[in-house]
């Protein structure tokens, strides 16, 4: 990440004078010294010229409230760093307030510095972004393969796990990483429910599958104008982990809580590809996927595999939500906006099957980050859902999807 | 009481109101997708987005004449039919609801986004595009005029008269259609799509006619809208838009000519009643304001229309209207 700015300094409210203040840093060249920072009125008459300290912080006192422009010299910035845009910021200043100004500064591992090095962050980005999809689209493949169900409310699994975290870590406390854990718990639960109380009542009733696929309509949208009443419209970070400097790592940088939620994903993928492989259960769930009548017919409880895909299915969307509202911040409507490029993962890899859900979401994930090389921020997601399009004219079963599922 | 009356009064004038056109339209070109041929189309809001904006962006940008706009409105929705069923209506029914869905909301996302400003007015939106066809109405467009106790200005009566003509005019087509040979082959798509294509009709092009026809409806209901609130602004479509509709289509029943019609009425009245009602019950203090205060009525009118849809679905999926045999639909 290359983000540059002059970071607010924490504003000390005994002081009753009006103050502009600010950090100069960006992640790669870290605080920048020296760097000649000058306040003036709106009609040119300099109030203070100060530099830069070692901590890149600077601050000027100002004679009274009002408008005033605070400009920077881009000769004292070291190689490489840039000013976004002008130089100089027109900021209004209230009666006895420290007014903390922001100057966008670009070190070059963004925008125009250097194709490859973009091209490879967005690259890394776009991995960790298409493992949060894979996370949470896992679950809703092998719920339709299960059951047949395409469910519109599995995003609605995801925001209830970035919610739950949210109320437990910051309401309650608790340190993140337990809250996560409880978050998971809350997911598999609520995914369990909505087994046990919506879908296997409706398909003893013999609901057909399209009336039950409005019917997840509905459901998705009561759940997430419920999440918006009791949660609100506003997006909200974590307690923890916030405010980390992206490191390093040759041609991009990551922050730490980045490098953690890869690491977490794939040891989470791998565990539940291993489960699909190796256990009794997960063999059951591939066996009903592939085929539930001739699975019935061997002895397999159809019944008990699928209650256990909507809990597994609701933690792993749980802890996608929590790792995604860790980057993106927790909000209300984040599962819904996810739910459109988990399908685009899903049929990508092909519908119904746990590891082209996983490939086809990585692809979405890394698609969607590396378009904004050539198109507007944004306009990420259209890219995703430009790319389902282009899936179901070339190949509707998708990678690993077989012929015969498409009707 | 009084206030049990007034939010009667103004539930009836919802019943009537341009947001009910609106919806009936959307509603109208939903059933003869879902209703009479068996799409699943979720993303209508985006051929209403695409009529809005027709009109919108025609004369207000390009300065050409109001039915100019409306005829670029309707090219733009039959041209989004065709791209949408172009790939998707070969495969089973749940891919073209996926792409529907995804189409919508990436559409608006491109409306409002800051490179398509020029064109959209983004966020914001484009205005002052209605003023020539508020100057064909045969009264006087700037006094207010009261009807059975509700008070409409004269511009809202003529969009609403304009509105609820386009309406019956629409569902005479629908019901012509459906009693034309037309009709029965997609009646019969509907039922069994290998039992048509055994009978030698080509299945794939009568889906796209369906496709075009309902979206051009859709786009006519954006249109209403957009003339409807003077404005035409991405995020007034969104995507629950085109759930409700789908709410009115099915609580009005599916596969009736008039069940869109008096299902987009009945929801508008009830959602209307249900907002005025609950407002009231919160200002009066019946329902304490640590429990649901007044913001959150739009929110909870959104969770009741979810819950009233699975509802209906599970219990009563043909409706006020319908026939049961003829939605009891499923995927091939």
């Amino acid at each position: 990440m290359a983000f540059a700015t002059l970071v607010p300094g924490v504003a000390s409210a005994a002081e009753a004078g009006e103050q502009v203040r600010g950090t100069l840093q960006t992640s790669l060249s870290g605080p920048i010294e020296g760097v000649t920072v000058e306040v003036a009125t709106p009609d040119g008459e300099i109030v203070d010229t100060v530099e830069t300290g070692e901590d890149g912080r600077w601050e000027v006192d100002l004679p009274g409230a009002g408008q005033y422009v605070v400009s920077v010299d881009p000769d004292d910035l070291p190689e490489g760093v840039e000013v976004n845009g002008e130089p100089s910021r027109t900021v209004t200043v209230d009666s006895g307030r420290a007014q903390p100004v922001n100057i966008g500064l670009n070190d070059g591992s963004r925008n125009d510095g250097g194709g490859t090095i973009r091209a490879v962050q967005l690259f890394v980005d776009g991995l960790r972004f298409g493992l949060l999809i894979a996370m949470a689209a896992v679950g809703l493949s092998l719920i339709y393969g299960t059951t047949g169900l395409t469910n519109f409310a599995h995003g609605e699994l995801v925001t209830i796990g970035a919610i739950a975290a949210w109320y437990i870590n910051v309401q309650g406390g608790v340190p993140l990483i337990p809250a996560a854990l409880l978050a998971m718990v809350v997911g598999g639960v609520v995914g369990a429910l909505n087994e046990l109380a919506i879908w296997r009542p409706l398909r003893r009733r013999g609901t057909g599958l399209i009336a039950a696929l409005v019917v997840s309509i509905g459901l998705s949208l009561a759940l997430r104008y419920t999440y918006q009443i009791f949660y609100g419209g506003f997006s909200n970070p974590y307690a923890d982990y916030q405010g980390q400097r992206a490191k390093s790592y040759g041609p991009f940088t990551l922050q730490d809580r980045d490098v953690a939620s890869i690491v977490i994903a794939v040891v989470v993928l791998v565990l539940v590809a291993l489960m699909l492989q190796r256990t009794k259960i997960g063999k059951a769930m591939r066996a009903v996927s592939d085929n539930r009548d001739l699975a019935a017919s061997s002895g397999i409880d159809v019944n008990r595999v699928i209650l256990f895909v909507w809990v597994l299915g609701g933690a792993l969307a749980a802890l996608g939500g929590v790792l995604l509202g860790l980057s993106d911040q927790v909000q209300w409507d984040m599962g819904f906006r996810l739910l459109l490029l988990m399908f685009a993962g899903v049929t990508l890899g092909g519908l119904g099957t746990a590891y082209g859900a996983l490939l086809g979401s990585l692809i979405v994930g890394v698609f969607v980050q590396m378009s904004t090389l050539v198109i507007p921020n944004d306009m990420k997601y259209v890219g995703g859902l430009l790319l389902l399009i282009v899936i179901l004219v070339v190949r509707p079963q998708g990678i690993l999807g077989s012929r015969a599922r498409i009707g | 009481m009084a206030d049990l009356i007034n939010a009667f009064a103004i539930a009836g004038k919802a019943f009537f109101g341009f947001q009910a056109v609106f919806f009936a339209l959307l509603a109208i070109g939903l059933n003869v997708h879902f209703g009479y041929t068996g799409l699943l189309n979720f993303g209508q809001i985006a051929f209403a987005m695409l009529g809005g904006f027709g009109i919108a962006i025609s004369v207000s940008l390009w300065g050409l004449p109001f039915w100019v706009g409306v005829i670029v409105g309707v090219l733009a929705a039959v041209v989004l039919a065709l791209l949408l069923g172009l790939p998707t209506l070969r495969l089973r029914a749940d891919y073209l609801a996926i792409v529907t869905i995804a189409t919508a909301e990436g559409l608006r996302l491109v409306f409002r986004s800051v490179s398509a400003t020029p064109v959209t007015g983004g966020t914001r939106g484009l205005s002052a595009f209605n003023r020539d066809f508020i100057a064909l109405a045969p009264w006087d467009t700037a006094r207010r005029y009261d009807l059975l106790g509700t008070t409409w200005s004269g511009g809202e009566l003529w969009v609403v008269t304009v509105g609820w003509i386009l309406v019956a005019l629409c569902s005479l087509l629908v019901w012509a259609l459906m009693r034309a040979p037309w009709g029965r082959v997609v009646k019969a798509i509907r039922e069994d799509e290998d039992a048509v294509r055994s009978l030698g009709k080509n299945v794939y092009a009568y889906k796209m006619q369906a496709l075009v026809l309902g979206g051009i409806f859709g786009a006519f209901g954006g249109m209403i809208y957009a003339v409807g609130t003077g404005s035409a602004i991405p995020d007034q479509y969104q995507n629950a838009n085109t759930f409700l509709a789908y709410g009115a289509l099915i609580l009005g029943g599916a596969a009736r000519v008039l069940g869109p019609v008096i299902g987009s009425m009945l929801l508008l009245f009830i959602l209307q009643f249900a907002d005025t009602g609950l407002r009231s019950l919160i200002s009066n203090g019946v329902i304490p304001a640590e429990l649901l205060s007044a913001t959150d009525v739009a929110q909870l009118r959104y969770v009741l229309v979810g819950i009233g849809l699975m509802l209906l679905l599970v219990f009563r999926p043909q409706g006020i209207f319908g026939d049961r045999r003829e939605v009891m639909l499923d995927a091939r």
